[in-house]
């Protein structure tokens, strides 16, 4: 029973950048516009929470100093995505390069130095339940943010004035415009919401997860963040699901290897993508329901004035 | 994807970082390298390496180095770059740099070339790499000892020989201290994420390793092990920052011996293609100090250092026992040959596992 208990937390440590990256990239991609920066945007936020938290000694600091790091990393994407019209898929992946080297340069002054992990709660008797104390009373701080943010952002998207707007901006820009709806000013805002959670994102990983910083460390998981917006097919609920899924096959398939079953770990680090693509398919296929993707996503909108 | 972005960060890296030449007679050394040189681990160490080449040597010798390299075609445009911007010896510190240094080197008949870890030769390219099995067999003496329930957690980058012939002789020696110790092998499929590095050695520490070892190059799974409580090895550099309480000791890639030896030879001009594979005996690596261990074990771990370094005991000395019980044919007289070390995939009995792709 500890054991399970033990992969809880396990799973609940690695999903929780996934989803918080993947909350920011699913209301960006809502507004309508496709920002393939998230590793860019994650791993200046690792570098400057890293940084921050060590000069200050504060974990919290450390994360407001990721979220603002990755807030302006957006607000790069949005001036040329967005005020010069640029191609959004090259800005994008223009800004993923970037924020490589600028994190190695940002970061290259704390390597080496290690930090105290963000604390875990601790509620004397409830923590100690066993099985679930540790996994619903012992987390993080990151983790409950995580669920309150996705949670948020549903209700923000469906039952707002503000989210409808939003969502309108993402399947018809020109209606939108045409209805006297900023939407250059919208999906600026829902960019750099997008950035910002990139950011904290990015700053879970030296602050909680692996207390030091590593040029390189996010390793991917921008992409995966990507990915799952995908696979919740642009839906909040879908989303958590999603993204303790792959989190969860990302441990398991780790204790698969140590117990000795014999499926090769390759298959099972690539399961995750597979799903995607078989999402994706499935969505393509059932073109009935309102849960395909935002239909203006990824293309230039230039007002006439 | 991720890989052709990392092409594209480093073709603009290189735009940036290859300095313009100044005095024509210092001889000028180039280095490629594989990760950023802030990696704490495998580039960091051949980075300390340069860096003693430049105290050993001074105004003698200019160095360049590129860095985040990716390996493949990409690497043989930046290695083409030193040869252009006038490096007559170049260190290409990655296997992956194999056949791109291979083809510069035929393109340059009057450069030399200096691969690590690769096995391609030519009469202007050399390669070395070290034996580290050897520091893998004394790991080996002493998770055994030091380990209480009996299971030792390895984690690894890619079964690939060099990090199978690490576990063998890890588990060889393991066992000449306790018969019923056993291994439990986790494949990262990486060499670098310290996240998933991270997360190994928890599901290794939840399924009851209290020794941990890793064949990846960051810092995490050392953390981890500290965090818990249990013990671990470091990787390439000394990690012992990471786990004051936890690190037993850690193979520590030293290069720069052998880097002020080629240096040396270059310029007296008697630079030729060579073959080196060095072990302790040559100071290709070193073991970081033994800590948080008993005298004894201590004892046993520098006698059985003492004697590698001698030449009187061989990790794979035979009889070698595969897995599936049989004796493995011993084609070195009484050790296995250096080519079946260097070609390793299968494992000794005592591991459970099953080695992916067999």
């Amino acid at each position: 029973m500890e054991l399970v208990e033990a992969i809880i937390l396990s799973v609940l440590a690695a999903s929780t950048p996934l989803l918080i990256a993947a909350t920011g990239e699913l209301v960006t991609e809502r507004s309508g516009v496709l920002n393939l920066g998230v590793e860019g945007m994650m791993i200046v936020g690792a570098a400057c929470g890293f940084g921050g938290a060590w000069l200050t000694g504060s974990i919290f600091i450390g994360a407001l100093f990721g979220i603002v790091a990755g807030t302006l990393m957006s607000l790069i994407f949005a001036l040329m995505a967005l005020g010069l019209a640029v191609n959004q898929v090259a800005t994008g992946l223009a800004l993923t390069i970037l924020g490589i080297g600028l994190s190695g340069l940002i970061g290259a002054g704390f390597v080496g130095e290690r930090l105290t992990p963000a604390a875990h709660l601790s509620i004397p008797g409830l923590t100690d339940i066993p099985l679930v104390g540790r996994v619903l009373f012992g987390e993080d701080a990151f983790v409950y943010f995580s669920i309150a943010l996705i949670i948020a952002v549903w209700w923000f998207l469906y039952r707002t004035r503000a989210g409808l707007i939003l969502r309108a901006c993402g399947d018809n820009h020109v209606s939108a415009h045409a209805l006297g709806y900023p939407v250059l000013r919208i999906r600026t805002l829902a960019v750099m919401f997008g950035g910002a959670c990139a950011g904290l994102a990015g700053a879970y990983l030296p602050l909680a997860y692996t207390p030091f910083f590593i040029p390189g460390m996010t390793a991917g998981r921008g992409w995966i963040a990507l990915a799952l917006v995908v696979f919740a097919s642009w839906r909040p609920g879908r989303l958590v699901v999603g993204a303790y899924l792959f989190g969860a096959v990302t441990i398991l398939q780790l204790h698969a290897q140590g117990w000795g079953v014999g499926v090769p770990s390759q298959f099972m680090s690539a399961l995750p993508y597979l799903a995607t693509v078989i999402v994706l398919v499935l969505l393509s296929r059932a073109r009935t329901g309102g849960s395909t993707a935002p239909a203006a996503l990824g293309t230039v909108f230039v007002p006439d004035r | 994807m991720r890989k052709s972005l990392l092409a594209l960060a480093a073709g603009i890296l290189l735009a940036g970082s290859v300095s313009a030449a100044s005095a024509a007679d210092k001889l000028k050394v180039g280095f490629i390298y594989l990760g950023p040189i802030g990696d704490l681990g495998w580039t960091y160490q051949h980075e300390l390496a340069r860096q003693a080449l430049v105290k050993e040597f001074g105004d003698k010798i200019e160095t360049t180095y590129l860095e985040n390299v990716p390996e493949g075609p990409d690497a043989e445009r930046a290695i083409e770059q030193l040869v252009r911007a006038g490096n007559k010896l170049i260190f290409t510190t990655s296997f992956g740099y194999m056949d791109p240094t291979l083809k510069v080197a035929k393109k340059y008949p009057n450069v030399h070339f200096e691969h690590a870890t690769g096995y391609k030769r030519d009469k202007n390219m050399s390669t070395y790499s070290s034996k580290w099995y050897q520091g893998r067999y004394i790991q080996g003496l002493i998770a055994a000892k030091m380990s209480k329930s009996g299971v030792l957690g390895y984690i690894g980058s890619f079964p690939i020989p060099e990090v199978v012939s690490g576990i063998n002789a890890t588990m060889i020696a393991a066992q000449s201290i306790n018969p019923n110790i056993k291994v439990k092998i986790i494949w990262a499929n990486t060499w670098f994420d310290p996240g998933k590095e991270a997360d190994a050695a928890k599901a290794l520490i939840d399924q009851g390793a209290d020794v941990i070892m890793q064949h990846t190059d960051s810092p995490a799974a050392m953390q981890i092990a500290s965090e818990r409580g249990k013990l671990a090895f470091g990787q390439d550099s000394e990690m012992i920052k990471f786990g004051p309480k936890t690190q037993l000791t850690s193979i520590l890639d030293t290069w720069a011996p052998y880097y002020i030896a080629r240096v040396k030879a270059e310029l007296d001009g008697t630079w030729k293609s060579e073959d080196t594979w060095g072990g302790l005996d040559s100071h290709m690596f070193a073991m970081a100090p033994y800590t948080n261990m008993p005298d004894d074990v201590k004892k046993i771990a520098e006698d059985a250092q003492a004697a590698i370094t001698a030449g009187k005991l061989h990790p794979f000395k035979c009889p070698v026992i595969g897995q599936d019980g049989k004796e493995i044919e011993c084609k070195g007289g009484a050790n296995l040959a250096d080519g079946q070390i260097l070609g390793m995939n299968f494992y000794v009995k005592g591991i459970d596992d099953k080695l992916p792709g067999k």
